[in-house]
């Protein structure tokens, strides 16, 4: 019986990663006593273990072992649990994740870092070992350099087989150990007539002559010990064990090669060239490399998400069958019946549609759930005192949101971590706690996601941002600035306001490519801060990349649509609102604020009859704080649409953030504001640049 | 029409008869297509399929000769007029003008583009030691986008580098 194992190798490294992170969250909430926890971290180090060797990934398997026998003791209540093992065995989890990956992508990984921590938990078992009490298990004679002989009797229940566990497998892994023995006793074979060729009739005496330790051997046996008799007797070397089998073990490997050709009944393939392990698992990830490359993902879902969606279609289904009959003897007496059904048509349609997109939401802890293990290790790193709190973790994201979150929301718990919390000494002396609380909060508003990244730390130094920003030439020094608008420069390109660069931030790079990320995502980041009391980042994302709320509106012969996300509101121009100043810039009062006016047919060069401001259509939206009115010539419907890309088949448009598909099939544009807003102040700069060559100033920083 | 389904039924090489046609093919398969009165190729290949014209929706602030995207089967193709790209005769829409979508296959990618053309002719058969090289004396298409000339009985048709022409046009707008 031979299955190709390989194809639940993307199984197996899914679970793997869920069950390291499930024994991430569980060490660093580990404490004495809690016994369910630690049973359940042992459960996921053993699960993956067992999963490595099924696929032949020993190095995973090896060092998964003595993560395991570290968590053994601690689940036998045979070692304490200090913070220093915790540690150790955070470390492992980190090394068995780059374990992992590279099997996975067949790549190279980091030999030294995974020795050292290897060194370092055989060091910690030993140095229990050595000290404490003289626990004399067997493990403790075993470690001893000698080999050991030890008889193996394995009779295996009728059904073995049928479970999946194939003996050979077993023998090889053995044969892994040491020098293996085979013998198979046929006895209880039936008559050829009644044998069952799914049922397993032989049992087997294994010698085997190993350093292995017995629980090594148990290991092996551990995933068929309820479907067998297993009995594993040690005879010791230095003991008068009455079997010659002794002397046989004293000699030269090659002879008991020999012998075990000779006496194994059982023709245990490739049992011979099986110490080579290095070569087998070059092999095997080998053969996964072209898979990680194309990673096209999976996602899990709920039964009761699929459940309903079938529902769903059911409905479809017996509204389409309800429209086909209608329509088959159709007269103006049924019409009204026809608009019902089409109403339900579209109901259903609706519906699907959500239900869909619920397929790809998951949950926001996915995300969160490296954050606790971040800033216990910055915590440690930088010697504050902190904890984190996480609400809303259940709020649900589209999973391609939710990927490329990830890496900005890391940087930004750094920065709070790094900037935000003081140390515990300024704590102290400004009256607060010692301890820091860092919070991570994710809700929904509206059609969006709200994640809050917020401190109890100092706050921004307005003052300092804003020297800093002179200094390095962003704003002029007369200017005066509105808190966001300083708070903002924090995400300028080479700003940093550390004092000194340390290796968690302070490089001044990456807020910028922040808010880049997010900004690529279609969502925006505020800052909000009070001096002495801490400082609020709120990151708005879309729900979803690929289905968006948009507003269509008519511009010369071309429909564009503006995401309904940005849109503040629309309304007819009136007079005695209209300004002209600076020059040629028209402005509108809207209440207190003056919007500046950019009309759609002069930014994208599109002829249009309306071209007179006054009574034109103005579309107000906002990106980043910046209020725009978008002249447009007519208002149509409101409605969702979905996200096609340029990209694909053509380039970036400056001011264009995709295509779409209308409902009579043609194409229109989906704006992007901030894109847009860019636009009109390049070329605000280019026709300033070409009235006065010489004034180079920044002018036009802000509209 | 589906040119690509059509070409995958002929065999390279041999007689063979579809529908009662009779002919004969080796070597590859070139489609050709006239521009003003000028003759050109592009591998057969390529093809993705030969639409009638239809009126694209405008890309802000492309080059001319960009006119636009169009939706084929969900798909968002934008549509060159190679008569402007390449400055040969009127760029006018009748309806004899057609647009022929290309896909080109790269390593890690495949764009689908469409372009504009006066009008379908017919497919050549050529075989790869009959494709000259294109003598270097100026003319309005650019040299990069030149794979050779084929002689066609009294006419010289201008082979097409497809590759060359999806990639283009992200330096033209540059410039």
């Amino acid at each position: 019986m031979t299955v190709d194992l390989s194809q639940f190798i993307p199984s197996f490294l899914e679970e793997s990663f869920e069950g390291l992170e499930l024994m991430e969250s569980g060490l660093l909430n580990l404490q004495e006593g809690d016994s369910e926890l630690i049973h359940s971290i042992f459960r996921a180090a053993h699960s993956i273990k067992g999963g490595a060797g099924t696929f032949g990934f020993e190095n995973v398997t090896d060092f998964t072992h003595l993560v395991e026998t570290l968590l053994d003791e601690m689940r036998d209540g045979r070692r304490e649990i200090t913070s220093e093992d915790t540690e150790i065995l955070l470390e492992s989890v980190d090394c068995i994740r780059l374990l992992i990956e590279a099997a996975r992508d067949g790549e190279e990984y980091d030999n030294e870092k995974i020795e050292q921590t290897s060194k370092r938990l055989t060091a910690t078992l030993d140095g229990k070992d050595n000290s404490k009490e003289a626990c004399v298990n067997t493990e403790e004679v075993i470690k001893s350099p000698n080999d050991v002989e030890y008889l193996i009797h394995f009779v295996p229940e009728l059904s073995l087989a049928k479970t999946g566990n194939d003996p050979i497998f077993l023998f090889t892994a053995l044969a892994e150990l040491g020098v293996l023995t085979i013998e198979a006793d046929s006895s209880s074979l039936p008559a050829l007539n009644d044998i069952d060729p799914l049922e397993l009739y032989l049992s087997w005496q294994l010698k085997l002559i190993s350093s292995a330790s017995i629980d090594d051997i148990k290991e092996i046996f551990e995933w068929v010990e309820d479907e067998c008799e297993l009995d594993i007797i040690i005879i010791d070397k230095d003991n008068s064990a009455p079997s010659s089998t002794v002397q046989d073990a004293e000699q030269s490997s090659n002879e008991q090669v020999k012998e075990v050709k000779e006496t194994q009944e059982v023709e245990v393939s490739s049992l011979t060239d099986t110490p080579n392990p290095s070569e087998v698992t070059k092999e095997s990830t080998a053969a996964i490399k072209p898979k990680a490359k194309s990673d096209v993902g999976s996602i899990r879902v709920g039964v009761d998400k699929v459940d309903s969606l079938i529902n769903l279609v059911g409905e479809l289904v017996i509204t389409q069958s309800m429209l086909s009959e209608l329509g088959s003897d159709f007269d103006m007496s049924k019409v009204d019946r026809l608009t019902n059904g089409l109403e339900q048509l579209l109901q259903n349609t609706k519906e699907l549609q959500e239900s869909v997109m619920r397929i790809r939401m998951l949950p926001i802890s996915f995300a969160f759930n490296r954050f606790p293990r971040l800033v216990h290790d910055l915590a440690n790193k930088t010697g504050k005192d902190m904890e984190l709190v996480i609400k809303g973790e259940q709020t649900e994201l589209d999973k391609t949101v939710m990927e490329q979150i990830g890496d900005p929301l890391v940087h930004l718990i750094r920065n709070a971590v790094d900037h935000g919390i003081e140390s515990s000494e300024v704590r102290l002396a400004n009256g607060k706690p010692k301890q820091g609380v860092i919070s991570l909060d994710a809700y929904h508003q509206g059609g969006n996601i709200v994640i809050e990244i917020s401190d109890d730390g100092g706050g921004i130094d307005r003052e300092n941002v804003f020297s800093k920003a002179v200094e390095k030439g962003l704003v002029d020094a007369n200017a005066t600035l509105t808190d966001s608008q300083v708070y903002d420069l924090l995400f300028e390109p080479g700003f940093s306001t550390a004092a000194e660069v340390t290796d968690i931030s302070g490089r001044g790079v990456g807020m910028d490519v922040v808010k880049r990320n997010i900004q690529a995502l279609g969502g925006r980041i505020q800052v909000d801060s009070t001096p002495g009391e801490g400082s609020t980042f709120k990151v708005n994302l879309p729900l979803t990349l690929a289905i968006l709320d948009g507003q269509l509106v008519k511009v010369g012969t071309e429909t564009y649509i503006i995401p309904l996300i940005s849109i503040v509101e629309s309304l007819q121009i009136e007079k005695e609102f209209l300004n002209r100043v600076s020059g040629d810039m028209d402005l509108y009062r809207l209440r207190d604020d003056n919007v500046p006016i950019l009309p759609i047919y002069q930014l994208f060069n599109i002829n249009t009859q309306c071209t007179d401001l006054d009574n034109a259509l103005l579309v107000v939206v906002e990106s980043d704080g910046q209020k725009v009115g978008l002249m447009v010539d007519d208002l149509l419907a409101q409605q969702q649409v979905v996200i096609k890309s340029l990209k694909d088949n053509y380039q970036q448009v400056l001011g264009i953030s995709g295509a779409t598909i209308l409902g009579d099939g043609s194409v229109a544009m989906i704006l992007d504001i901030p894109g847009m807003i860019q636009m009109a102040l390049e070329k605000a700069q280019r026709i300033q640049l070409k009235k006065y060559p010489n004034h180079t100033d920044k002018v036009g920083e802000y509209i | 029409m589906n040119i690509q389904a059509m070409a995958n039924e002929i065999p390279a090489e041999g007689e063979h008869s579809i529908e009662g046609i009779d002919f004969i093919t080796s070597g590859d398969q070139y489609l050709t297509f006239t521009l003003s009165h000028e003759r050109y190729a592009v591998d057969i290949l390529c093809v993705e399929e030969i639409r009638s014209w239809e009126r694209p929706t405008i890309i802000p602030n492309s080059p001319t000769y960009i006119q636009g995207v169009i939706n084929m089967r969900g798909v968002i193709v934008p549509i060159i007029d190679l008569r402007l790209k390449f400055s040969i005769g009127e760029a006018s829409y009748t309806e004899t003008t057609v647009v022929i979508v290309l896909t080109y296959q790269d390593d890690d990618a495949s764009r689908t583009m469409g372009f504009v053309v006066d009008a379908v002719s017919d497919v050549l058969n050529v075989e790869a030691e009959e494709i000259k090289p294109a003598p270097q004396f100026g003319g309005c298409v650019p040299p990069q986008y030149i794979e050779g000339l084929i002689n066609a009985e009294a006419n010289v048709v201008t082979l097409l580098n497809v590759a060359n022409l999806q990639l283009l046009e992200k330096d033209d707008n540059h410039a």
